[in-house]
């Protein structure tokens, strides 16, 4: 369907990041036989029906608990299976948060969450149902690996890569088609390794989930004013690929960060926290500016946030 | 194993946790006492364990939910030879593996546990992982009663019962008293047998301190099939040292020096009676 709707759309094929996960999970299943999907009656939104209609027996819907949910696969992950827990990220990693915490990340069993709906671009459901804090919440659980891939290409990856893991993960997927920007030959994906999507020497723009995307506007935009952005896709904000953000920071000695998360605590925090300590650099964090977010299509939410291609292309003119 | 046996068992588990919280200077006694001697009939009796081989794939599984009787655990897997009894001394200090709450890494610890309604979710998951795997192994889970406030204990078995989990025993150390006082005071989870027979549970009560009503109320357990057990234990919160029972003060206190030694006399007293009994 959505790779239909994309040639329909023309030049640029979009994916929601759900919908590579819900793919990604029935892709994986033959090769992951103690793969199970839990759901919390959310399964057509969170896409786990793809994999429910594959592998009937191998879904186990919780109904509307989530607390539960959680526990539930940490029991299912002593007795051998790898649980994929869905749920939107509100609940998964918000309501859930302690579940997470103490029986899942403090015993580091083998639990999975795969969590939907992240950030403003839910749209209109408005904002008890937009997520802006769950990055921030999960990176402070010790043992935690936490990803927020950009597109479909690195959703089905991220999703390969937290299986053939031992250890709690947690991956946050959207709900809104993004363009797939990682279609190369040579792509490859490993955890905690982030990647130069475009080389510059002026501003690093450190982008995670669907702002990559817009960074890279953000950047050609730039590159008309003779501005010169180097920009990095970070999936795995933790553990962070330190190496990469000092290397270009040493380059280009302005750093800006853009995510559609809460700038307290998520991929800004992370990239200061590694900063400050290895090499102090000017940081402008791009995301919600400690605002909760409200009713709208995702598109009209994403510019009137400032986190699509203009948006993040004033924030970095005003930054130089 | 004989009655006489058990309760002899039971005893030495009791000084065990006096000792533990007593060297702790913190930790639960009240309700690690009313749950001891259930506690001795689950690993002297009732489980297909091996203190020599903690994880053998196919054991029964138990999940202390009500994590802050740890005291009451440990002294039971001490006693039962999975770990020294002297180590119980080193409870809650820094750098034991004893955690002032059940961690996974010791030795017969099937889940980390203590956020109170946690651990009945595990052991849900436990069972109907079992199930999935056909596999034979039981899964054990004990709750305090003011547990019971939790929202999370009623979607766990709200599930367990949904999913006819059969293999899954559902405990609950109905002393009567939480923190804050009488649970019929402070927000009453009464009638605890109605409420899990409106989840689809077989309900079970009994006198947690009568080893032949718990022997019964397992068996019946065992042979309950198509739905879950719930055992409601009636039991004295403190029981076996006469100045904490029924005596909410000691919930959540440590016995000092005098106080750890007249309690140790009162279990002394029983354990002498124990051995009286056995040679009548």
């Amino acid at each position: 369907m959505a790779e239909k709707n994309a040639q329909n759309a023309g030049t640029v094929k979009k994916v929601a990041t759900r919908e590579s996960y819900g793919n990604a999970l029935k892709e994986l299943a033959e090769e992951f036989p103690d793969l199970v999907v839990l759901d919390a009656d959310l399964a057509a939104a969170t896409k786990t029906s793809i994999f429910r209609k594959a592998y009937p027996d191998r879904h186990i819907d919780c109904g509307i608990a989530e607390a539960n949910m959680m526990g539930i696969a940490a029991g299912l992950s002593l007795t051998g299976k790898i649980p994929f827990v869905s749920s939107f990220a509100m609940f998964a990693a918000g309501r859930a948060f302690e579940q997470v915490r103490n029986s899942i990340g403090y015993p580091h069993l083998n639990v999975k969450i795969g969590a939907t709906h992240a950030g403003i671009t839910v749209g209109e459901d408005g904002a008890t149902h937009q997520c802006n804090e769950d990055i921030a919440l999960m990176r402070t659980i010790p043992g935690m690996v936490v990803m927020c891939p950009a597109d479909d290409v690195e959703a089905k990856a991220a999703v390969r890569a937290a299986l053939e893991y031992q250890g709690p993960v947690y991956i946050r997927f959207g709900r809104a088609a993004v363009p797939v920007i990682n279609d190369k030959p040579d792509y490859k994906f490993e955890i905690g390794k982030g990647s130069v999507v475009r080389e510059g020497t002026d501003v690093t723009i450190v982008a995670t989930g669907i702002c990559v995307d817009s960074a890279l506007g953000a950047a050609e935009k730039l590159a008309a004013d003779g501005v010169n952005a180097e920009v990095i896709s970070i999936c795995t904000i933790k553990p962070l690929d330190e190496e990469i953000i000092i290397n270009s920071a040493k380059k280009t000695g302005k750093v800006v960060t853009v995510e559609e998360h809460s700038v307290i605590g998520g991929l800004g925090s992370a990239v200061c926290d590694c900063l400050s300590a290895n090499l102090p650099t000017k940081v402008k964090k791009l995301g919600m500016q400690d605002v909760f977010g409200e009713s709208g299509s995702a598109a009209a939410l994403v510019q009137k946030y400032g986190l699509d291609a203009e948006g993040v292309y004033k924030s970095v003119k005003e930054f130089l | 194993m004989n009655n006489l046996e058990l309760q002899k068992h039971a005893n030495e588990v009791r000084k065990g946790i006096v000792t533990a919280v007593h060297g702790a200077k913190a930790g639960h006694p009240g309700g690690s006492l009313s749950a001891a001697d259930a506690f001795t009939f689950l690993y002297f009796e009732e489980m297909n364990i091996d203190p020599k081989d903690p994880d053998k794939k196919d054991r029964d599984r138990f999940v202390l939910s009500k994590g802050h009787t740890a005291p009451g655990l440990y002294s039971t897997l001490a006693n039962r030879g999975y770990f020294p009894v002297e180590d119980l001394k080193t409870l809650r200090h820094l750098g034991s593996y004893l955690q002032g709450h059940p961690c996974i890494h010791i030795p017969g610890v099937d889940m980390s546990s203590g956020s109170l309604g946690q651990g009945i979710s595990a052991a849900v998951g436990m069972a109907l992982g079992a199930k999935m795997n056909q596999e034979n192994f039981r899964v054990y889970t004990l709750l305090g009663d003011g547990e019971l406030e939790e929202g999370q204990v009623w979607e766990a078995s709200m599930f367990a019962g949904h999913r006819k989990l059969d293999n899954l025993c559902v405990i609950v150390d109905n002393n009567n008293l939480q923190i804050d006082g009488p649970i019929d005071q402070v927000c009453s989870p009464y009638p605890i047998d109605k409420k899990f027979e409106a989840f689809n549970f077989h309900v079970i009560n009994v006198d947690a301190h009568d080893f032949d009503a718990l022997r019964a109320a397992f068996k019946e357990a065992r042979g309950t099939k198509g739905m879950p057990t719930c055992i409601v234990l009636h039991s004295l919160k403190g029981k076996g040292v006469s100045y904490m029972e029924n005596n909410i003060d000691w919930h959540g206190k440590a016995p000092n020096d005098e106080e750890y030694a007249a309690a140790m006399a009162d279990l002394e007293k029983i354990g002498a009676e124990l051995e009286k009994a056995g040679e009548a």
